[in-house]
């Protein structure tokens, strides 16, 4: 049985205008030890849907559909009951390294707490424990440092403290919301490798949110791309990043700078044209629609059924089959 | 933000202390206020009860320092003790309405949706009623007495502190470490006594600084109505109210519990605006 398994999940919001759909219908499912990558712009509902995971959907919210964790259904199931599984057997690892610590205390405690908390570990155990994960995030003399404030960190080193917070207990699933997204670099690339390590050494399995191909393509088995609310293409992502079946792909893919790339100088860097469609305004057919430069009548009518384009790898388009 | 060179170590909070000029003063005023209230339990210049109707309204000299009022009480001993019933006052009015107030605002920044509904028109409510006339009316149903004058008062700031902090609270909840302290599995009640009160404590603690002043200010003004402090009990507010009669034949005996009001109110403000300054990070120089 899958660990992770998603059906049917639609998330809306309250708006000025009234209810929107920010995640219309979203089906996925995710084993043990493995990883999945979902991307897509700002406002696709790509962090809505890890919120929903983890049952902490802003207030107003609604979710349907179904989340099943180990068996467990998680939509509907009471805060106490959530409470028991989120920082123990689901973690979650966010975009702002700069403020997802709590100024006021200290590091070791803030790592310590989910094992107190989840565990029961005494203070003595726990102060052990937390040493031992910060150590194994990279954190140079973790023991000497576990009474530092986050302010004395640096951003890679706070992101590598919200690590090893979100892996105290040893979660099954850890979601991973643009993690590297504040960080520069080169930074981003080191952890990267770190939760790619994790999870392999921990056999977790990884929700990885993002916006940056390169940093999906590096570190999951799957992707799934999302737009609208909706997911248009999704697929082993050698085969996603491959084929690029879905014209959302292809944009997103031909708006990436490329280094080597023979460049005219003065020529401009392709964009997709327009913007993404408020919410509450979604057309009924396929999100993508207005954008797409292979629009056609049909597009408006009604949102494309995914179509099969191998082994486990499909897009909702209907114009797949022509030539581009 | 990429990883910028640490900048040179902040000063330490004693030290900005030191350098922040009306906080010194305002401590320092405290500290004489607290001082007084101390010395007048082991030692007074004269038995403050004991009068003397061989030396009534003396002036200020060498055996009274301040001068005795119309009973021949020494006025220096009755203000060292009147520094008593101020700050008995400010402690616990201030004290009631911090811990009923912050559980209350607390909760209602926890809860959200109808309890905080509750809670706040609760206190718009309470505050449609001026603070004095809400401690009158308390004093004429329980009857007049520096307990009742106390509860009063307490009572008044209870929906004070509930907003102020309700609003610093939500602006605590609204910040991502919540959400992080949430994801580690964490209940609204461990967040909020782990994450949300240690975030508001320097608002906290400006604002009790500032309602302890008011409170003396309250208690005075109950006093002077004949509704606070009773009889023999001396208090600032009744000295200037027997002094009111006298007010051409003696003068002084109304400065001195004037002045000693005021500089006690003067040094509270000045010290809750210097902790503002120092505690909070968004107004600290440089």
């Amino acid at each position: 049985m899958a660990l992770l398994e998603v059906s049917g999940l639609r998330i809306s919001l309250p708006t000025r205008r009234g209810r929107a759909l920010a995640v219309r219908g979203l089906d996925f499912s995710l084993a043990r030890g493995d990883t999945l990558g979902l991307i897509g712009e700002s406002g696709c509902g790509k962090s809505l849907t890890a919120l929903a995971l983890m049952g902490l959907l802003p207030e107003g919210a609604q979710a349907s559909g179904s989340i099943r964790f180990d068996g467990q259904e998680l939509l509907g199931l009471d805060d106490r009951a959530l409470c028991r599984l989120r920082g123990n057997r689901m973690a979650m690892v966010f975009q702002e390294p700069m403020t997802a610590l709590n100024p006021v205390h200290s590091i070791g405690r803030q790592v310590a707490e989910p094992l107190r908390l989840h565990q029961g570990l005494t203070a003595r155990q726990a102060h052990a424990e937390a040493v031992a994960l910060l150590e194994r995030v990279g954190i140079a003399q973790a023991a000497q440092r576990l009474g530092a404030y986050p302010h004395q960190f640096s951003g890679g080193q706070r992101q590598r403290i919200t690590i090893a917070m979100a892996l105290a207990c040893g979660p099954d699933l850890l979601i991973a919301d643009e993690p590297t997204t504040a960080l520069d670099v080169t930074l981003q690339r080191q952890i990267l490798e770190l939760i790619r390590g994790l999870v392999a050494e921990r056999g977790m399995a990884l929700v990885l949110i993002s916006h940056d191909l390169g940093v999906i393509a590096q570190t999951v088995r799957r992707t799934l791309v999302m737009y609208g609310g909706t997911v248009v293409e999704s697929g082993p992502t050698r085969a996603v990043f491959g084929a690029q079946a879905h014209p959302y792909t292809q944009g997103l893919f031909a708006a990436r700078p490329q280094f080597g790339a023979a460049r005219v100088p003065g020529a401009r860097l392709p964009t997709i044209a327009g913007t993404v469609p408020e919410l509450a305004d979604l057309p009924p057919g396929c999100p993508f629609a207005g954008r797409c430069p292979r629009t056609i009548a049909a597009c408006h009518a009604a949102l494309p059924p995914a179509v099969a384009l191998g082994a486990d790898h499909e897009a909702r388009c209907i114009r797949l089959g022509e030539a581009r | 933000m990429s990883a910028l060179p640490s900048p040179a170590p902040a000063p330490s909070f004693w030290r900005r202390a030191l350098r922040h000029r009306s906080l010194m003063i305002g401590a320092v005023l405290t500290a004489l206020l607290l001082a007084a209230a101390a010395l007048s339990l082991a030692w007074t210049p004269w038995p403050p009860y004991d009068m003397a109707m061989d030396a009534v309204l003396q002036p200020p000299g060498a055996r009274h320092w301040l001068g005795t009022d119309a009973y021949g009480r020494d006025v220096a001993s009755l203000l060292l003790v009147g520094a008593r019933s101020s700050i008995l006052v400010g402690v616990i009015a201030v004290g009631i309405g911090l811990a009923l107030g912050t559980a209350l605002g607390l909760l209602a920044a926890a809860r959200g949706g109808w309890v905080e509904e509750a809670v706040m028109r609760l206190a718009d409510f309470t505050f449609a009623f001026p603070a004095l006339l809400l401690a009158i009316m308390l004093t004429a149903v329980f009857g007049p007495g520096i307990v009742n004058a106390i509860i009063a008062i307490g009572i008044f700031y209870v929906p004070t502190f509930a907003r102020v902090t309700r609003a610093s609270a939500r602006a605590v909840w609204a910040r991502e470490f919540i959400l992080a302290a949430r994801a580690c599995g964490k209940g609204p009640w461990r967040i909020t006594v782990e994450h949300v009160l240690p975030n508001i404590a320097s608002v906290l603690i400006v604002q009790a600084t500032i309602q302890f002043a008011l409170a003396i200010l309250a208690e005075a003004a109950l006093s002077y109505l004949g509704l606070g402090t009773q009889p023999p009990q001396p208090s600032w507010g009744r000295m200037l109210a027997e002094a009111q009669t006298l007010m051409f034949q003696a003068p002084l005996l109304a400065v001195w519990p004037g002045v000693a009001i005021a500089l006690a109110v003067l040094g509270l403000n000045l010290l809750g605006d210097g902790l503002r300054d120092l505690l909070d990070p968004r107004l600290a120089k440089g």
